[in-house]
C-alpha cells in the first residue's frame, strides 16, 4: 500500500520552465499548487562565480544532466532494429534536478515564424501532389501566430530577450529579421555585442542579398527586472552557457527568471527527489485522481490532485503518458493512436573555417553570440523545386571557447604531440557556418515503450524509432550550398564540412541537439494528436502537458520561446474557462 | 535530507488567517500587524526556524547573551495575562508586569514615542493576532552586575526619558509621519546613532547632530542616514528620496544592495510598509543635515576623476597590481571595471559605505562569506554574491581589500591579513563559501543518484 499524502489542488511534474510558469499561473489562481522535481533542489547559489566554469566538470562529464542509469532512452533507426538503451548521453542531453534543461541550456530565444505553426495549410498550398514524402505526416499546430502572440511577448519579458527588433506591428525595422513574425513590442533589451566572426558573417550574408540580424538571445545584454520582480545581471561574455548554470546569473532560467517568485506563494511547495512514475486514473479512465511517486527513500507515494500537469522534458512527458494509460498508443503500422505519434528532432550540419591570421577571442563570448538569417525559412524561398519542406536558420555562432571542446581540423592528429601542436595553431583561429534545420515528422519516426528494457522501478523504458529522412538529406544538401558560398567569400585558409547528407544515419553518440520534440503532440483532431489545442489531454481532461512534446514537427529553430509561448497560452485557458468548468476545452466531434 | 515540503510565510495571509480565526476588530487589528512591521518585533523575538515571536533569540550585547523573550499571547509562556496598560508599560517604559526592568536590548527608549492609538493596535494585533506559542524562551543570565535588573532603572532615568512624539504642526505632515516612524517604531538610532559610555543612543531625537549618524554596530559600520546638505556628498547624502525609498522597499536600488543586519530588517519590516511612509521616512532622512566633511575630505569631482583613472587602468590592463588582478579575476565580471556594478542588481562598490568605512571588518565578512540579497515582495530576486574565503588566502583577501577601499573614488585604509584571519575565524559554513566538490556534486546533491 503506498503512503499517502495529503490532496492538492494541482501537481506539477517536473520544476524547469513549464512547471515554474504553470506553478505562477496556478498559484495565481488560487490553486493549492505541488511540484514533484525527480532530481536534485538547484538554487543560484550553485551556479555561484567561478564554479560552474569547468569545463570537464559539466561540460564533458554532464553534471547537470539526467543519467542513464535513471531514465535511458533506448533508440533504434527503424521499425525492423531491435532498441538498445543509452549508456552514456550523446546525440541529446536532458537537464536534470530543479530548473532542467532551462538551467543549463544556451540561451537562444527565438519565436517560429507564422508559417511554421501551419505548416500543413502552406505545404497543401505551395507544393503539389506528389513533391513531399508520402510517409510524411506534419501538422497544423492548431494555434495562430495572432494568438501566441501576446504569451511570446510576455515570456520574452520574464525572459530579458535582447536583439533587435525586425517586424514591429508590421512596420519593418532596420537591422532585424524581416521575415519574422509581427512582434507588438520590441525586443525587451539591445542584441548582445558583435564579436570578430559576426561581423564576418554579418558582411558575407549581405553580399550575397541575405539579411541577418542578431540572434535573438535569452543571456541579457543589460541588467534586467522582469515582470515578477526577478532579476539579471548583465552578460560578461564568459562562454560558460550552454551545459552550465550561467555564474553571472545573467541567462534566463526557471532559477534566475521565476522560482523565488514563486517560492514566496503561501499556496506554492514543491519536493525533491520525488520521482513521478505514473498519473493515477479514476476507474472510468476520464479523469486523473493524482500521481503515484518514489521519493527519497525509494518509497512509493501517492499524491492526489485535482488536476495533473505533465512538465517534465518532452520525452518523460510522453513516456508518463504511456505508462499511465493516457490516450491510446501509437501504432505506425496500422496508423492508429496517437500517443507516440510525431517525434521530430532537428538537424544540424556546418563548416568548420580555419584563418592562421585572425583572432577570433572565442573566449570572450556568450551562447547566444552571433548572427543569423531566416531567407530560408519555409514561405522565405521555393523549396519544392528542390524536393523538400521545411527551412534552415543560417548562422554563425561563437558559443563558447573552452579548450576541451575546441574544434580542430580533421586532418589533425587526436592525441599526443601533435594534437597539442594543432591545438596551440588553430585555438582562437576557428569560425564556424551553420545550419540549424526543421525536422518533419514520418510515419516511423516516433516513440513506445520498450517491450525489454526497464528502469530501476520496474516501469518501462521510452523506446525511440528515429532516422534521418530524404527530405532532410535534401534540405542538408541544400543548405550546404549555400553556406559553401558564404565560406567562398570568407576564403578561411583550411575548412571541413559536416552534414548529414544522403545515406547518412542518425547517430547516438556525438551531440545532435536536445531540440527533442513531438510525440504527445497537439492539434484539433482527436485522431491525429495526444492533446488539444490548449495543451489539455483529449482523454482525461485533468491531464495538461506542455513542452516540446506538442509540436507536431520540429521548425528550423530553438524551441524554449514557443515552449514557452504555449504554456501560457495553456495557463490562459485553464485560469478562464477549466477552473470554472473543468472538463474538455474542445469537443471530440 | 533532501525532500523538502516548503511552505513560505507570508505575512498577508498568516494575518488574514488569524483575523478570521480570532474576529477581532479587523481594522484595527491589521494596523496592529502592519505597526508590528514597522516596528520589527519579529526580527529579535523569533528565532531562524522558530515560531513566530516565541523568542529565544540569542542576542549578544556589550553585557553578555541577552535572550529575546516569548511576546505571543500564551498565558504560561508568552504575554496572554497582560492587561493593556502593562503591554504599555513594557513597551514605553522597558517594565515587565511584574514590576521589573527590561533589559535595553528592547529598544523602548525609542518605542516611548508610540501614540496611545498605535500600542493600543499594537495591544489587538498581539493578543488577537498571533498564534500563542506554549514555549518558554530561554532565560537571559547576566553575570553581576548586569543580572541586577534594578540597575537598569538608574539607566532609564539618565538616559530613557522620551515623551511620546508630538508633532510639529507647522512642520509637512508627511515628513513628521516620517519622523514618527523613524524615531519610533523604526528605532533607526539603534544602530545607525553612535552610543555613549553606558551603551545608551547618544541621542534618541533629531535634537542633536548625531542622531542617525553613523555607528559600529558588532564591527560592521551602520552608515549615517543623515541625507541632507553639506557633507562629503556621499551615501544617503547622494541618493535621492526616490532612491531612499526604493532601498527600504526592495532592498536595492541604483546605488547600493542591502548587506549585513539590515538584510533582515528590510526582509521583515521596510519592505511590507506603504509607499507614502517609505516616502515620508525618505523625506525625514533628507531634511537632516548630513555629517560635516571632514578636513581631508574628498570632492565629488576628485572622486570622478580618481574612478575614472582606475576603470581606465582596469581596462588597459597593464601593469596591474596583485589587488588590481585580484579584482579582475574575482569581481570584474559584476562590479565591473568602473566599480559602479549593474543598477540594481549588483551593487557599487565605488562609493559604497561598507568600503569605505574605517572599520574593514564588513567589507572582509562580505568577500569571504559572500552575501544573499533579501526576498523582498516587490524585488523575490536574491542573486548571491559568491563567497571567495575558500579559493583566497588571507593575504589576497587583505590585498584585494586595500585595493577596493583605495580604488576609485574611495578612501578607506590598508587591511591587514590578520584583521581578515580575525574574520575568517568567525565565518560559519555556508553553500556561498564552500569550495566545489571533488566529485562534482552541487549544495543540493547530497544524496548519490541510485
Amino acid at each position: 500500500m503506498a503512503k499517502q499524502q495529503p490532496r492538492v489542488d494541482a501537481v506539477i511534474v517536473g520544476l524547469g520552465w513549464t512547471g515554474s510558469i504553470m506553478g505562477m499561473e496556478l498559484t495565481e489562481a488560487g490553486l493549492n499548487v505541488l511540484a514533484l522535481e525527480r532530481g536534485a533542489d538547484r538554487t543560484n547559489e550553485d551556479f555561484a562565480y567561478p564554479k560552474p566554469a569547468d569545463e570537464l566538470e559539466y561540460g564533458i562529464r554532464h553534471t547537470m544532466m539526467q543519467k542513464p542509469k535513471q531514465a535511458a532512452v533506448t533508440i533504434r533507426r527503424d521499425l525492423n532494429e531491435r532498441a538498445l538503451p543509452q549508456r552514456k548521453l550523446g546525440a541529446f542531453l536532458p537537464g536534470d534536478g530543479v530548473g532542467g534543461a532551462g538551467a543549463h541550456w544556451t540561451g537562444v530565444l527565438i519565436r517560429p515564424t507564422p508559417t511554421d505553426l501551419q505548416l500543413k495549410s502552406f505545404a497543401d498550398q505551395a507544393f503539389g501532389k506528389g513533391v513531399l514524402q508520402d510517409d510524411m505526416q506534419i501538422q497544423d499546430f492548431g494555434v495562430t501566430w495572432d494568438e501566441l502572440e501576446p504569451h511570446f511577448t510576455f515570456f520574452e519579458k520574464v525572459c530579458g530577450q535582447s536583439g533587435t527588433t525586425g517586424n514591429l506591428n508590421g512596420e519593418i525595422q532596420p537591422g532585424g529579421d524581416p521575415f519574422e513574425g509581427p512582434r507588438s513590442e520590441p525586443y525587451p533589451l539591445p542584441a548582445l555585442q558583435d564579436t570578430q566572426n559576426t561581423e564576418m558573417f554579418d558582411k558575407a550574408a549581405k553580399q550575397l542579398g541575405y539579411h541577418p540580424f542578431p540572434n535573438p538571445s535569452a543571456n541579457v545584454s543589460r541588467a534586467w527586472t522582469n515582470p515578477y520582480g526577478m532579476q539579471l545581471g548583465p552578460c560578461n561574455y564568459c562562454g560558460f552557457c550552454s551545459r552550465y548554470g550561467c555564474l553571472n546569473y545573467s541567462k534566463a532560467s526557471p532559477q534566475t527568471c521565476i522560482l523565488n517568485a514563486l517560492k514566496q506563494r503561501s499556496n506554492f511547495a514543491y519536493r525533491t527527489n520525488a520521482n513521478v512514475t505514473r498519473v493515477e486514473l479514476a476507474p472510468d479512465g476520464k479523469t486523473a485522481t493524482g500521481v503515484t511517486y518514489i521519493d527519497e527513500h525509494g518509497e512509493e507515494v501517492f499524491q492526489p490532485a485535482d488536476m495533473v500537469v505533465l512538465a517534465s522534458y518532452a520525452l518523460n512527458n510522453v513516456r508518463l503518458m504511456l505508462n499511465s494509460g493516457i490516450g491510446a498508443p501509437y501504432d505506425p503500422v496500422a496508423r492508429t493512436g496517437v500517443v507516440g505519434r510525431n517525434y521530430a528532432y532537428q538537424i544540424g550540419g556546418g563548416i568548420h573555417m580555419y584563418f592562421d591570421d585572425i583572432e577570433f577571442n572565442p573566449f570572450a563570448t556568450a551562447g547566444a553570440t552571433g548572427r543569423m538569417f531566416n531567407d530560408f525559412s519555409p514561405g522565405n524561398f521555393d523549396s519544392a523545386q528542390y524536393g523538400f519542406i521545411g527551412g534552415a536558420k543560417m548562422h554563425s555562432s561563437q558559443a563558447s571557447g573552452t579548450p576541451i571542446k575546441t574544434p580542430l581540423p580533421k586532418t589533425a592528429p587526436k592525441w599526443g604531440q601533435g594534437y597539442k601542436d594543432a591545438l596551440r595553431k588553430h585555438y582562437g583561429h576557428h569560425m564556424k557556418l551553420s545550419m540549424t534545420g526543421s525536422v518533419m515528422s514520418y510515419r516511423s519516426n516516433m516513440l513506445d515503450l520498450d517491450p525489454t528494457w526497464k528502469d530501476p522501478y520496474g516501469m518501462p523504458l521510452l523506446r525511440m524509432t528515429f532516422d534521418w529522412k530524404q527530405n532532410e538529406h535534401r534540405l542538408s544538401a541544400f543548405m550546404r550550398d549555400r553556406l559553401r558560398e558564404i565560406a567562398d567569400v570568407l576564403k578561411p585558409d583550411y575548412r571541413d564540412e559536416s552534414f548529414n547528407l544522403e545515406g547518412s544515419h542518425f547517430k547516438v553518440t556525438s551531440y545532435v541537439s536536445t531540440h527533442n520534440v513531438g510525440g504527445a503532440a497537439m492539434g484539433t483532431d482527436p485522431s491525429t494528436s495526444a492533446i488539444n489545442r490548449y495543451l489539455q489531454s483529449w482523454d482525461v481532461h485533468n491531464v495538461f502537458v506542455p513542452g516540446g512534446n506538442a509540436f507536431p514537427q520540429n521548425f528550423q529553430a530553438n524551441p524554449t520561446d514557443l515552449i514557452g509561448a504555449l504554456t501560457y497560452w495553456s495557463a490562459k485557458k485553464i485560469r478562464e474557462e477549466y477552473l470554472k468548468n473543468p472538463g474538455p476545452l474542445m469537443a471530440q466531434s | 535530507m533532501t525532500a523538502r515540503f516548503i511552505l513560505p510565510l507570508i505575512a498577508g495571509s498568516t494575518l488574514l488567517m488569524a483575523s478570521q480565526a480570532f474576529g477581532a476588530d479587523d481594522t484595527t487589528l491589521e494596523r496592529g500587524a502592519y505597526l508590528a512591521r514597522a516596528g520589527d518585533c519579529v526580527a529579535c523575538h523569533t528565532t531562524e526556524d522558530g515560531k513566530d515571536f516565541a523568542g529565544g533569540l540569542a542576542i549578544e550585547s556589550p553585557f553578555g547573551t541577552i535572550y529575546s523573550t516569548n511576546i505571543s499571547p500564551d498565558k504560561d509562556h508568552g504575554i496572554g495575562n497582560y492587561t493593556e496598560a502593562e503591554f504599555a508599560a513594557a513597551l514605553r517604559d522597558g517594565k515587565r508586569a511584574d514590576g521589573a526592568n527590561l533589559y535595553p536590548a528592547m529598544p523602548y527608549p525609542s518605542y516611548a514615542k508610540l501614540t496611545d492609538d498605535d500600542v493600543h493596535a499594537l495591544y489587538v494585533y498581539f493578543m488577537d493576532g498571533v498564534e500563542p506559542v506554549a514555549d518558554s524562551a530561554p532565560e537571559t543570565d547576566l553575570s553581576f552586575p548586569f543580572n541586577q535588573r534594578w540597575g537598569i532603572t538608574a539607566w532609564n532615568w539618565l538616559f530613557a526619558d522620551a515623551d511620546t512624539f508630538t508633532p510639529n504642526t507647522s512642520a509637512d505632515p508627511l515628513i513628521e509621519r516620517g519622523r514618527y516612524l523613524v524615531e519610533g517604531l523604526g528605532h533607526c538610532g539603534s544602530c545607525h546613532t553612535p552610543r555613549g559610555f553606558a551603551e545608551q543612543e547618544k541621542t534618541l531625537d533629531d535634537s542633536d547632530d548625531s542622531y542617525l549618524s553613523g555607528a559600529d554596530l558588532n564591527d560592521w559600520w551602520a552608515p549615517s542616514l543623515r541625507g541632507g546638505d553639506g557633507g562629503d556628498g556621499r551615501g544617503v547624502e547622494g541618493w535621492s528620496a526616490h532612491e531612499i525609498a526604493e532601498y527600504l522597499k526592495t532592498g536595492r536600488n541604483a546605488h547600493a544592495t542591502v548587506g549585513g543586519e539590515m538584510t533582515s530588517v528590510v526582509a521583515h519590516s521596510t519592505s511590507h510598509l506603504t509607499d507614502t511612509d517609505l516616502t515620508g521616512i525618505a523625506l525625514y532622512l533628507k531634511s537632516l543635515s548630513a555629517n560635516p566633511a571632514g578636513e581631508n575630505a574628498t570632492t565629488p569631482d576628485q572622486r570622478r576623476t580618481a574612478s575614472e583613472k582606475t576603470a581606465a587602468h582596469l581596462t588597459a590592463a597593464k601593469d596591474l597590481s596583485d589587488g588590481e588582478r585580484l579584482y579582475l579575476d574575482n569581481c570584474s565580471a559584476c562590479h565591473l571595471n568602473d566599480g559602479k556594478g549593474a543598477e540594481r542588481v549588483f551593487p557599487a562598490i565605488d562609493g559604497n559605505s561598507l568600503a569605505n568605512a574605517d572599520n574593514p571588518t564588513g567589507l572582509i565578512h562580505t568577500i569571504l562569506a559572500g552575501a544573499t540579497p533579501p526576498a523582498t515582495p516587490t524585488i523575490p530576486a536574491q542573486l548571491p554574491m559568491p563567497g571567495f574565503g575558500w579559493r583566497l588566502s588571507d593575504e589576497e583577501v587583505a590585498t584585494l581589500a586595500t585595493f577596493v577601499r583605495s580604488a576609485w573614488g574611495n578612501d578607506g585604509g590598508a587591511v591587514t591579513a590578520e584583521q581578515v584571519g580575525k574574520v575568517r575565524d568567525t565565518l560559519k559554513p555556508s553553500p556561498l563559501n564552500r569550495a566545489p566538490d571533488a566529485n562534482g556534486r552541487l549544495n543540493h546533491d547530497d544524496r548519490d543518484p541510485k
